[in-house]
């Protein structure tokens, strides 16, 4: 038998009972790293988990993102759940299962192929021979390594994998405490945190007495910046805050650029260049045509409905934090260092919290809620406010994209250049050297704000999906790295993918109307990979797409294409929008190729939701500031895609079941624009190449 | 100063002890440990803290304990249990609605009062219904279809 390569997370843990345990009650425990951030991932890793093992959904039960018991997966991000944590799942199951089979074997003294397991019941194939998982499982040593050595079964064995099953979690959600949010421990106290009013405020004066006076008030923390509190009640702790918030004085600087005109502003900043990609010698000679187009992408707010929220302990000097972080174990480590105790101390037990998209308060909140811990002795839960939430959490990267190409003769692209101006798109805690936990930027004495640092290729950060998967001779991808920029970012959904797509998506579009080709014509004629092909050909046929098909001055329709990360989903998006007063998307297909799918109802949940909050990012959204404060804080501020402006949205899947399983949470969000603004293009013959696609925007394309 | 307050939760008589501002939200959650309502920006801007006041959806952070008292209060839990679920909440797993479900009660509180009124809603309706309601995981088409759907289960249910 040859073995397997072994992902990330099973060569970080590879002990087999750290990811299987079969309990005295005919059950299943599975532990996992990889978390449930509403994307179905528990469902889905259950799926993988009860198939490899054959056992039934309901026996087993997933353990997911608590540092005392599961395995450090990194974090839940990056569309990596079902590539990287599922396949471990799949891999550890399928060896417990090879080692239970030997047992099996030795013990009903048969060959191993005799054996045929069911619901976890092991038995020798026409006898009434049996034995089970439980029986053997006081006899059979899981705590060795993983060795890759065991097959994991063939699809056509699959029975789970592939088909639908309802989310695990929801019906909790829908019926009362299901969420960090909720949960009690005995004399807990209430938590909020005064954020400073901007980045650059510092404390000149505060009366922390004042607020130690007011009625449930039992712990006011002052410590450099940031400033605590901790009540009995909830309402208390808001009035609290208000209090706080009228009896601080800050000093702020005009820090924020001039403009938050996204072209105005980030070329200017200072940027290292590098070459990111590069292909062929760009043509001198011969008739070409050269056609050049810029794309910006501005700041956008993760947004969650639910502020970020944790639940601390601090008792003897242990600390337990239930948090909605997707990195556990990342997050032990930062809070411990800032804590300045042992990762030993500090235990992180993952709870769900609203949907995220990315990094955005919750690690942040853990700290808070550690520190105002230590201070009150008693379990502290913090919630923050919606202001902290969209004017504290982390935003997703502006983004500026030149796109230069030249046509031949033969209306074929002969040149391609895509330049990039970014500041980083990751700044999870634990990534890169340092803290970036925002109180620990706060406190006295603080620690530095670690140097930005962007994902390296293959993935990419800012230059994600940079590199078309288009077959031009000749490309050349170059990113001008901004070090310092005054606006807090991290990981947004897609990181530089969105703004990549829908510079390369729309630009293609304007080339085809250059050349004065059917715009999904003009794709193929670029495009070898076939699954590439057959997506874009899908969608096409869904959407029953003619040849040459315009718009008619209010309506139009327009495609967007690309294959995440360039190795992960491929996904293309045609959209139908109404021009015709306010800017409406009507309607979309699309067609995914996720691999091998594993929950096809969950695969297509995402793939809508994906392209509702990417129409939302292209049509409303963008974080604006004066010099001295972000605005974004409030739904007012920051307002998002509402219920009277849903599209109709059809999703078809393309399964592939020998293929491995691709995630599939990212890949709409830059196809999605572009096929807005190509549609907006085919309504209205407007080109708008700067996102939002606000009214003002369009009509100032227009002019 | 603090007050008593009588409350009728979810069909029961019950009896809190608060500033009479308080927003109801907190005494839902904290005091009556109804922790189905959510928090989602105390501004009433989100939806996420529905509950229905006589029938009607209102969002309970903006809601003042006072002003509650002596009225229906009915909550997500009132409305239904994870062995027992009202129409519109079996819709929305039979749809698989939901993706992260913070936003979910809140949008559940407006359909179910909706649905009170109106048996047989349009798009625009249930659209019009959720004004005051926001959604981040992009689950809105399975929404309007959970709805959708509810409203046929409810009118047969009614005729059989």
């Amino acid at each position: 038998m040859t073995s397997v390569a072994l992902p990330q997370s099973l060569k970080t843990t590879p002990r087999l009972d750290r990811w299987v345990r079969f309990n005295a009650d005919r059950t299943v425990t599975v532990f996992s790293g990889k978390v449930e951030l509403g994307q179905g991932i528990e469902t889905a890793i259950a799926q993988i988990a009860a198939d490899e093992l054959g056992v039934s959904l309901e026996r087993l039960s997933l353990v997911a993102g608590d540092t005392t018991q599961s395995p450090d997966e990194w974090y839940t991000a990056g569309s990596q759940s079902i590539e990287v944590g599922g396949m471990a799942m799949r891999l550890a199951c399928a060896e417990v299962r090879s080692v239970f089979l030997e047992a099996a074997a030795r013990e009903l003294e048969v060959n191993v192929t005799e054996l045929a397991i069911r619901d976890g019941t092991i038995a020798v194939t026409g006898t009434d021979l049996r034995t089970s998982y439980w029986d053997l499982a006081p006899k059979v040593d899981l705590s060795r390594d993983a060795t890759g050595a065991a097959a994991p079964k063939a699809s056509s064995q699959l029975e789970l994998v592939g088909k639908h099953a309802p989310r695990r979690d929801l019906r909790a959600k829908i019926t009362g405490a299901a969420y960090v949010h909720d949960l009690e421990l005995p004399g807990m106290v209430f938590g909020r945190v005064l954020r400073p009013p901007s980045y650059s405020a510092k404390l000149v004066a505060f009366d922390a007495d004042a607020i130690r006076a007011l009625r449930g008030v039992i712990a006011v923390v002052v410590s450099g910046n940031f400033i605590g509190i901790c009540a009995e009640r909830e309402e208390q702790a808001v009035i609290a805050l208000e209090a706080a918030r009228r009896a601080a004085s800050w000093e702020e600087e005009p820090l924020l650029p001039p403009t938050t005109e996204v072209r105005d502003f980030l070329p200017q900043m200072a940027s290292v260049r590098s070459v990111v990609h590069q292909r062929g010698e760009h043509p001198t000679t011969g008739a070409l045509r050269r056609v050049e187009a810029t794309y910006s992408k501005p700041h956008i707010a993760h947004a969650s409905i639910g502020p970020s929220c944790a639940l601390a302990h601090c008792e003897s000097g242990k600390f337990t934090i239930w948090s909605h972080a997707q990195g556990s174990h990342q997050l032990q480590r930062q809070i411990a260092q800032v804590l300045g105790v042992d990762s030993d101390d500090v235990d992180v037990v993952h709870r769900d919290g609203a949907g995220c998209y990315g990094h955005n308060g919750a690690d942040d909140v853990a700290l808070d809620a550690a520190l105002l811990a230590r201070a009150c002795g008693r379990p502290v839960l913090v919630q923050w406010t919606r202001e902290d939430e969209l004017a504290w959490s982390p935003y997703g990267s502006a983004m500026m994209i030149r796109v230069a190409a030249a046509l031949d003769a033969n209306d074929r692209i002969a040149d391609w250049r895509h330049e990039i101006w970014s500041h980083t798109h990751i700044k999870r805690p634990g990534w890169a050297d340092g803290v970036n936990l925002l109180a620990a930027w706060h406190i006295d004495p603080p620690f530095p704000v670690p140097p930005a640092k962007d994902v390296p290729q293959p993935t990419g950060g800012a230059d994600r999906n940079a590199i078309p998967l288009y077959d031009f001779p000749v490309q050349e991808i170059t990113y001008h790295f901004i070090a310092e920029m005054p606006i807090r970012v991290s990981a947004l959904r897609s990181l530089g993918a969105f703004a990549n797509v829908f510079a390369i998506e729309s630009f293609m579009d304007e080339l085809a109307a250059a050349a004065d080709i059917d715009p999904i014509e003009f794709r193929l004629r670029h495009l070898k990979d076939l699954r590439a092909r057959e997506v874009i050909e899908a969608a096409a046929k869904a959407a029953r797409w003619t040849s040459g098909e315009k718009g008619n001055g209010a309506r139009g329709r327009g495609i967007g294409f690309a294959r995440y990360k360039n190795r992960s989903a491929y996904c293309a998006v045609i959209a139908e929008v109404d021009a015709g007063e306010k800017l409406r998307v009507q309607r979309v297909f699309a067609a995914v190729d996720a691999g091998q799918v594993i929950n096809p109802d969950g695969l297509a949940n995402q793939i809508e939701g994906g392209i509702v909050q990417a129409i939302s990012w292209t049509l409303k959204e963008r974080v604006l500031w004066d010099r001295e404060r972000v605005l974004a804080r409030s739904w007012e501020s920051y307002p998002i895609l509402r219920f009277d402006e849903t599209p109709e949205i059809e999703v078809t899947i393309l399964n592939r079941p020998e293929e491995p399983a691709l995630g599939a949470g990212e890949c709409a969000a830059g196809p999605t624009a572009a096929a807005v603004a190509n549609a907006l293009f085919s309504a209205l013959d407007v080109r708008a190449r700067d996102l939002p696609l606000t009214p003002d925007r369009v009509a100032r394309a227009m002019d | 100063m603090a007050e008593t307050f009588r409350l009728r939760v979810n069909g029961h008589d019950c009896e809190v002890r608060a500033e009479p501002n308080t927003p109801l939200l907190y005494i839902l959650r904290n005091d009556l440990k109804l922790k189905g309502t959510r928090f989602g920006c105390g501004e009433g801007q989100c939806g996420a803290c529905n509950v229905l006041l006589d029938g009607n959806a209102v969002q309970s952070c903006d809601t003042p304990l006072w002003s509650a008292a002596g009225h229906e209060i009915t909550t997500i839990e009132g409305i239904g249990g994870e062995s027992q679920l009202h129409p519109v909440q079996q819709a929305f797993i039979n749809e698989q609605a939901i993706q992260c479900g913070y936003c979910i009660d809140g949008i559940i509180i407006s359909a179910v009062a909706l649905l009170k009124r109106d048996k047989d809603p349009s798009d625009a309706q249930i659209a019009a219904a959720l004004e005051r309601n926001l959604c981040r995981c992009g689950t809105h088409v399975r929404i309007f279809r959970a709805i959708r759907s509810a409203a046929r289960a409810m009118r047969v249910q009614e005729k059989t």
